[in-house]
């Protein structure tokens, strides 16, 4: 009995201080506000893709983040995976343009200008600027970090972001706010370079689902949860499976060896 | 043991040029083992199983895996999105480096309760601790790999370790990132070592295996086989054993990889590393954290406080010293305990004792994620100060003066015929 008990203690003991270190980062942030929990189609252990909010996530993602943050990651075709018609995906990549790469005499300028030419499903989605100081240059001194892995690169990420893009607020009096910033209680140091990005009415939805602030927080999250593990669907679908054979499999390998002891006994 | 006749005229042709088939009969199957091994004896099996899975994965990683700055990060996210069930082996080599270290942790903590360590497999426990200190290497030398923030920082933190070698510490740091930074070099020394260590352990296992089937495996008792009664043999009692606990071991590293493959990292990690920006806290894999307290329990005036040697050891020196220390002191444990009994079963008070070391480890453990100032770093402190006195002093004591329960006359005496332990094999 007593060893029952402490193997339980141990046990117990092993996931404490797991989930201790799991959250100390968090913790250590310091003053950080904590990011409420949403809810997302994409937890547990039957998470999937509601392919309706990720089309409104890109949506709000190309209309207004797009214009300062890249997905680099990404490649116009994941938009055919993600729930996008063909038609609509090469219509989208031809709109970019990409780097013709050269030209029959050898040169890729002309006359110093890049030749280029629209872009195709196979390309990978154009980022807002060509390199990380012209970034700076246009977001005064700001970079604009990538978004392919924004939810795995955050403690929290999906809740954070979502937290992040509708947190916005004054800055509370006696808080000392530098230059060009604007406040935030979510984001590490209460201060960061972006300006609140959503407004109602931001983006208008071709479904008809009404663009408030907190719906297009969710709807981007959702589109960047995706962007950051397009395998999600597939892998809990394939674990759900995996489980179920292993818990039969081990109860069979169970009762094997109880046989197999019970002649000596 | 007796040479078994093959009825297979091939097995037979073979096994007289090349006796595999009876070795194998001899290590695997009639291998005899004590009755009474409990389930704490399926770590050692299963983490030789993770082995194989981390080395297969591995293999299947370096093909698609560039070991340059500029190409590295993405080439690991091209393996999670264009190759096919990339995520898969990824995620199984990520998630399997974590159950490794569970494997060998609760094995060691085994080792420790059940006084496996102690005389005739001395050599045994020591071969262990050297594949140990080979996975901690090859852990840490993957983690740089896929050149993100904390591979980055954590290769810079843990690479200025060796500056404090007497004279060449300059030149080993250097030799280690082949220039004067972390920076491309480095990272493709840490590619081919991260593949040349497993083959290491690989060769260790089976020397630790050697050295296993030379005494055979302890007990829960702690006392030795004594005839034919108190063993069965490997197959089909442990096999069938080993299988299912194979199962659930399945269960749990599948969960993590399906479920959770994240759990056990940092997010910092999925930002591509930077050398301009470091990050507010540098922390490193969650099975190096107990050494990572240590390593920051010593404190800057350390010197100061305790007058010894202060040019040859700043305190710089003396938190790697201890750090070092505290996993290489592991390796002279079969003599740092005077006990001649070995298992905590029949030993009062080491028995609390154990506990309260692996109580303390996990506390370092807990404080090595935390930043080291304040209390952290006080209980930090203590926890590493108790971590030696555990094993400097008290083990040497306790084993002195210790009053221990009376052993049984045998394993099949005890675990037999109604015995109070008959549960023990079951």
């Amino acid at each position: 009995m007593f060893k029952k008990i402490l193997i339980v203690a141990f046990v117990t003991m092993l996931g404490a201080g797991i989930t201790g270190i799991k959250s100390s980062p968090v913790q250590a942030a310091g003053d950080v506000a904590h990011p409420a929990s949403q809810e997302w189609t994409t937890d547990g252990l039957f998470g999937f893709f509601d392919r309706k909010q990720l089309k409104r996530g890109w949506q709000v993602y190309s209309e207004i983040c797009a214009s300062c943050h890249s997905v680099r990651l990404l490649f116009y075709r994941n938009l055919q995976e993600m729930g996008l018609a063909a038609e609509e995906v090469k219509k989208i990549a031809a709109e970019a343009e990409v780097a013709a790469g050269p030209n029959e005499d050898g040169e890729t300028h002309n006359d110093g200008e890049l030749i280029v030419r629209p872009g195709k499903a196979f390309d990978k989605i154009v980022s807002p600027y060509p390199n990380d100081l012209a970034a700076r240059a246009a977001n005064a001194g700001a970079l604009p970090p990538d978004l392919s892995l924004m939810t795995k690169a955050r403690v929290n990420g999906a809740n954070y972001l979502h937290a992040l893009l509708t947190g916005y607020k004054d800055a509370p009096s006696g808080f000392k706010m530098s230059e060009d910033m604007n406040y935030n209680p979510y984001f590490p140091g209460s201060q960061i370079a972006m300006g609140e990005p959503l407004s109602d009415e931001g983006v208008e939805y071709a479904d008809g689902t009404k663009a408030t602030v907190d719906q297009m927080a969710k709807d981007v999250t959702a589109f960047l949860i995706w962007a950051a593990e397009p395998e999600l669907e597939d892998r809990k679908r394939m674990g759900v499976k995996v489980m179920l054979f292993l818990i039969i499999f081990t109860a069979l390998l169970y009762a094997v060896k109880r046989q197999v002891w019970a002649k000596l006994h | 043991m007796s040479t078994p006749t093959w009825k297979n005229p091939i097995v037979q042709w073979v096994d007289h040029r090349l006796p595999i088939v009876t070795f194998l009969d001899h290590a695997i199957v009639k291998y005899p083992t004590p009755r009474n091994l409990n389930y704490w004896w399926n770590f050692g099996s299963l983490a030789g199983v993770i082995l194989v899975v981390m080395i297969g994965t591995g293999i299947m990683l370096a093909m698609n895996y560039v070991p340059h700055t500029s190409m590295a990060f993405d080439s690991v996210e091209r393996i999670m999105r264009d190759i096919n069930y990339g995520w898969l082996i990824r995620y199984l080599h990520v998630n399997g480096g974590s159950m490794f270290f569970i494997c060998v942790y609760i094995h060691i903590f085994r080792g420790m309760y059940y006084g496996s360590y102690k005389e005739p497999r001395e050599l045994l426990w020591i071969i262990g601790i050297f594949i140990f200190l080979a996975m901690m290497a090859t852990a840490f030398l993957g983690y740089v790999l896929p050149w993100g923030q904390m591979s980055f920082w954590g290769a810079t933190v843990i690479t200025n370790l060796f500056s404090v070698v007497p004279f060449f510490g300059e030149a080993i740091v250097q030799w280690l990132w082949g220039g004067f930074s972390v920076d491309n070099p480095t990272l493709n020394k840490f590619f081919s070592f991260h593949y040349l260590l497993p083959f290491i352990i690989f060769a260790l296992v089976f020397i630790h295996l050697w050295a296993l089937h030379t005494h055979k495996s302890s007990n829960p008792l702690g006392i030795e086989v004594q005839g034919d009664e108190d063993e069965i043999p490997f197959h089909p009692y442990y096999t069938a054993k080993d299988a299912y606990g194979f199962g659930v071991f399945l269960i749990v590293f599948l969960g993590f990889t399906f479920f959770a493959p994240n759990f056990f990292g940092e997010p910092d990690n999925y930002i591509e590393a930077n050398p301009l920006v470091t990050p507010t806290h540098i922390v490193p894999e969650w099975y190096f954290l107990p050494f990572y307290a240590i390593l920051r329990a010593v404190p800057d005036n350390f010197v100061d406080i305790w007058g010894i040697l202060p040019v040859i050891i700043p305190a710089k020196t003396a938190g790697v010293i201890a750090m070092f220390a505290s996993i290489l002191v592991l390796l002279v444990l079969p003599w740092l305990d005077t006990s001649k009994v070995r298992s905590a079963k029949f030993r009062p008070t080491y028995f609390w004792l154990f506990w309260l070391f692996f109580i303390d480890t996990i506390i370092l453990g807990y404080i090595g994620a935390k930043p080291a100032e304040g209390t952290f770093l006080l209980i930090g402190r203590l926890a590493t100060a108790y971590y030696f006195l555990h094993l400097v002093i008290f083990m040497p004591l306790v084993g002195k003066y210790e009053k221990t329960k009376p052993l049984p006359d045998s394993i099949s005496a005890a675990v037999t015929a109604g015995g109070s332990d008959a549960k023990e094999g079951s």
